[in-house]
């Protein structure tokens, strides 16, 4: 009856032991897999308390940039589950993003209704771009990344064409002050003033903390325009669709087999995610108010894989939370890091250096990464 | 129903300018177990592949012949339309998502879904998975073959005897099944999942289903099947029910040569204490994940073939890996005399021996590389063979060719030519790749691991003839691991056996069976205690 007892008190113990180590292990995994991000929070309260900015000013940039960035780092996600990387592609949906509001402008059209127009010019462009973009991936496939990229640069070599040359010249401009002096070319920074906070001012709400200047800012339309996206992206995922999306992602070979049209669910993964960078880009410059010619969309793409990237996104994994994460994270860190640099050792210039820094930074580890696990499974 | 259920007449098919199918007949009435059996190589995957409509058959310049599936003509020019017809297909590899779960899969690109407000604008691809229906329909499938696995887990980490039931519930699942083509389904599996399968397949049949059964295993074939077509190089060499078919007899219709143990002459019989060991391994230990060392000592003497067995994960594979410098170890190693320095691949090689890894496709041969970058590679990066003397040291195309067209032909490796890719020759060409680029390094003593893993029967032989004839004539010292002891038993001088990552004993090949399995199991030293 003792002996009895006492094995069962060491059957318990033992047992004890075992899930204690189980919890261990669990608790390493996850540290593991979120170490990317995990980081990160830990670098962006360091440099929030270094910046000695406010709370409610943080806030309020924090706001203002996850509002007008979420768009373009979630049209990330579609590919990836597509199995086709970081979509670099989402450049040329920026350029029709632009393309739109140039057209705009030139008609002198202002506030929401140039907004949605301009949104409208964007989507059919944002296609177009897309189905090329997607025929191209299609010939490179497993090298979508670096394709991706480079024809990031061909286009805006295009587009420099398009708007050094051809705007005056073949395409009319009728605003002269779009154009530079010789009449021939778009001017470096062009003037959107009239549609300046086009969606952000339709409905903003002001909460005013007792005790500070500043009231918090929130333009409800567009966080709920990336509220609608992403219930969207959830809603696709759940689709057929989706379903064939995830399946090409995994296995193309495997997908074909099973009859699904590899090829063409390639294509309109990247259709989807242009016309998302495209209607991004138009969110994001509606919020500036103006727009550098040609400089607007060349970081758009690298900006938002280092987004996508620094919430713990992998290049064959994705999920909205990481995506809403990372822009997070990433925004937080271009805000506090030039002001914590500036603090911390006198100058400016290095915590801008270290941004820039770590967003490349974060763009080559997980490539490597990326490799380097496809390796392993290949074992 | 009257009439064949599926009829393929006279199908021919090049791949290449390589003839692969010559002309073959097949015909199966519903309800019937076909079993088509042959050499790897021999044809069976690329008529399944016309049959199924593969697109690497119309890539390659499509084929020849007629097939016939209810006595109508066949389009086959994709899946999509063999399936539509009633035409199931299990692969040998795998085609299952692992990051999907079981129902996902068997209902991959056949799912149930529910129309919503979107679909409505945006066409039937935007409409919703009905999971619930996506289960019940798994589950139903899995039930007829009485699986009782959960259908909501995901494939990646399920063992491999359940893969192969998955993808037949995928097919049976497809509600028109009327032919299901199994490709080598036992391949992989252990013989209790093989038996299990093979009951399963046999209920199919009396469902109904006429079952194309591809396989090299031959005691299935007779266990099962109605009708039996041997294939060899691409011909229909016979078609006979399994009555008139004994094993030795299909053995030898697909092998076309008569399979036999090799004989080996007597007289050549080493004896260890008269002649200085050749390769002296000494306290080696080996940290090869899997398959650990800890500690052996074995001599080897010269000219003989050393086998060295053991249960799968003792660290027998770990010897030649270690010694070779692939994993971090430590011991002594001592050939002709001179100390091998260990974890130096290059030293290795210099000091006169050579390796042909168990990992064929993974660390044996450059894939995207042809037959004669392979055969040279090593000896020209590690000795500087078929270079052109000189500061800049380039490739001596002349000899290299001259050299791997001999090899080609004294190893008789089956190919298009010397620049034709390794990537698409058969499992026993390549193993033939191997052990050409290890001669040419013109070794004292060849480690083969592994020589026989996932070739079939008639190349085994060869390979294992090969073997033996260089020991024989070429007077090279082989050092052989294999998990297959009756391999072993064959052609080895010796055995050594690996227990725990030591060395268990070193017996004869012609000792007992049950001293072999004692000795295997670690239990010969305890046994042999108890009765002294």
């Amino acid at each position: 009856m003792t002996s009895d007892s006492r094995g069962q008190s060491k059957k318990l113990a033992l047992q004890e032991t075992e899930a204690k180590a189980y919890k261990e292990r669990i608790w390493k995994y996850y540290l593991r897999k979120n170490v990317v991000p995990i980081f990160f929070i830990v670098l962006c309260f360091f440099g929030g308390y270094y910046s000695g900015l406010s709370l409610p000013f943080l806030i309020n940039e924090i706001i203002t940039r996850m509002a007008r960035n979420s768009f373009l780092v979630i049209s990330l996600i579609i590919p990836i589950l597509a199995g086709m990387g970081l979509n670099f592609g989402i450049v040329l949906g920026a350029m029709a993003g632009q393309f739109g509001y140039i057209a705009t402008a030139n008609f002198q059209m202002a506030g929401f209704s140039g907004f949605v127009v301009t949104t409208l010019i964007s989507i059919p462009l944002s296609i177009l771009f897309g189905w090329l973009t997607g025929k191209l991936f299609n010939q490179a496939k497993g090298k979508e990344m670096i394709t991706g990229i480079i024809l990031g640069f061909f286009a805006n070599g295009i587009y420099q064409l398009i708007c050094l040359y051809f705007m005056g010249n073949f395409i009319p401009i009728r605003i002269p002050t779009m154009l530079l002096s010789t009449g021939i070319g778009l001017r470096n920074t062009l003037d959107i003033k009239s549609m300046h906070y086009a969606l952000d001012n339709l409905w903003k709400i002001r909460i005013n903390i007792p005790g500070l200047i500043f009231p918090i800012i929130i333009p409800v339309f567009t966080l709920l325009a990336v509220a609608v996206l992403c219930v969207a992206i959830h809603f696709l995922i759940k689709t057929k669709l989706g379903q064939e999306f995830r399946a090409v992602g995994q296995n193309r070979h495997i997908a074909e087999v099973s009859g699904i049209k590899v090829d063409k669910i390639r294509v309109i993964a990247i259709i989807i995610s242009t016309v998302l960078a495209g209607i991004g880009q138009v969110i994001f410059l509606q919020n500036l108010g103006n727009i550098n010619t040609y400089g607007s969309h060349v970081q758009v793409g690298t900006f938002a894989v280092a987004a996508i990237l620094i919430g713990g996104a992998s290049v064959s994994k994705a999920t909205i939370g990481q995506a809403l994460l990372g822009t997070l994270l990433f925004h937080t860190l271009f805000i506090v890091s030039p002001l914590a640099g500036k603090n911390l050792i006198g100058d400016a210039m290095i915590g801008e250096y270290f941004r820039v820094f770590v967003t490349y930074g974060v763009i080559g580890l997980a490539l490597a990464l990326h490799a380097w696990q496809a390796r392993q499974k290949r074992r | 129903m009257t009439g064949p259920r599926l009829e393929m007449k006279n199908i021919r098919k090049e791949y290449f300018g390589n003839k692969v199918l010559k002309g073959v007949n097949i015909s199966v009435e519903p309800g019937e177990i076909h079993a088509i059996v042959g050499e790897n190589g021999a044809g069976k995957s690329t008529l399944m592949n016309i049959l199924f409509g593969m697109p690497v058959i119309q890539s390659t310049g499509g084929f020849k012949g007629k097939v016939l599936f209810n006595g109508e003509p066949v389009p086959s020019s994709s899946p999509e339309d063999a399936m539509a017809l009633g035409i199931g297909m299990v692969h040998q590899e795998f085609m299952l998502l692992p990051g999907f779960t079981v129902m996902e899969n068997i209902k991959l690109n056949r799912e149930p879904t529910r129309p919503n407000l979107w679909s409505r604008f945006l066409g039937s691809k935007m409409e919703t998975l009905d999971i619930q229906r996506m289960r019940n329909d798994a589950r139903e499938a899995l039930d007829r073959l009485d699986l009782g696995i959960d259908e909501m887990l995901k494939v990646a980490g399920l063992p491999v005897g359940f893969m192969q039931f998955i993808e037949i519930a995928r097919e049976l699942d497809k509600n028109n099944l009327q032919l299901l083509v199994l490709d080598e389904p036992t391949a992989v599996l252990t013989e209790s999942d093989a038996d299990t399968l093979l009951e399963t397949v046999k209920r199919l049949s009396e469902q109904g289903i006429s079952i194309l059964f591809i396989t090299h295993r031959l005691d299935e074939v007779l266990k099962v099947a109605d009708q039996i077509t041997v294939l060899r190089d691409g011909e229909q060499v016979a078609t006979m029910s399994p009555k008139e078919a004994t094993v030795g007899k299909l053995a030898e219709l697909m092998v076309g040569r008569k399979v036999q143990a090799v004989t080996r002459k007597d007289n050549c019989e080493t004896d260890m204490e008269c002649s200085e060991p050749l390769l002296s391994i000494r306290d080696l230990h080996v940290e090869m994940p899997g398959e650990e060392l800890h500690g052996v000592n074995l001599d080897v003497a010269p000219g003989e073939i050393l086998g060295i067995g053991g249960l799968a994960g003792h660290g027998k594979i770990g010897i030649a890996n270690g010694i070779m410098g692939l994993y971090p170890s430590t011991g002594k190693i001592i050939l002709a005399g001179e100390t091998v320095p260990l974890n130096n691949p290059v030293a290795a090689l210099n000091s006169g021996m050579a390796f042909v890894s168990e990992d064929r496709r993974g660390i044996g041969l450059l894939l995207e590389d042809s037959i004669e970058m392979n055969i040279i590679v090593q000896a020209m990066q590690s000795q500087g063979k078929f270079l052109k003397k000189g500061i800049l040291q380039l490739m001596d195309f002349e000899a290299s060719r001259k050299h791997s067209e001999k090899m080609i032909k004294d190893l008789d490796i089956r190919c298009t030519g010397p620049e034709q890719l390794t990537r698409r020759l058969s499992g026993g060409n390549q193993q033939k790749v191997c052990i050409a680029k290890a001669l040419t390094l013109e070794p004292k003593v060849l480690f083969v691991s592994e020589p026989t893993r996932g070739i079939d029967v008639g190349a085994k032989r060869l390979v294992l003839n090969l073997l033996v004839e260089l020991n024989r004539k070429a007077g090279v010292t082989i050092v052989m691991t294999s998990s297959e002891l009756a391999e072993l038993r064959s052609v080895c001088d010796r055995i050594a056996i690996i227990y725990k990552g030591r060395l268990e004993g070193v017996l004869p090949p012609d000792d007992s069976n049950e001293r072999f399995g004692l000795m295997m199991a670690g239990a010969l030293t305890h046994h042999m205690k108890e009765v002294s």
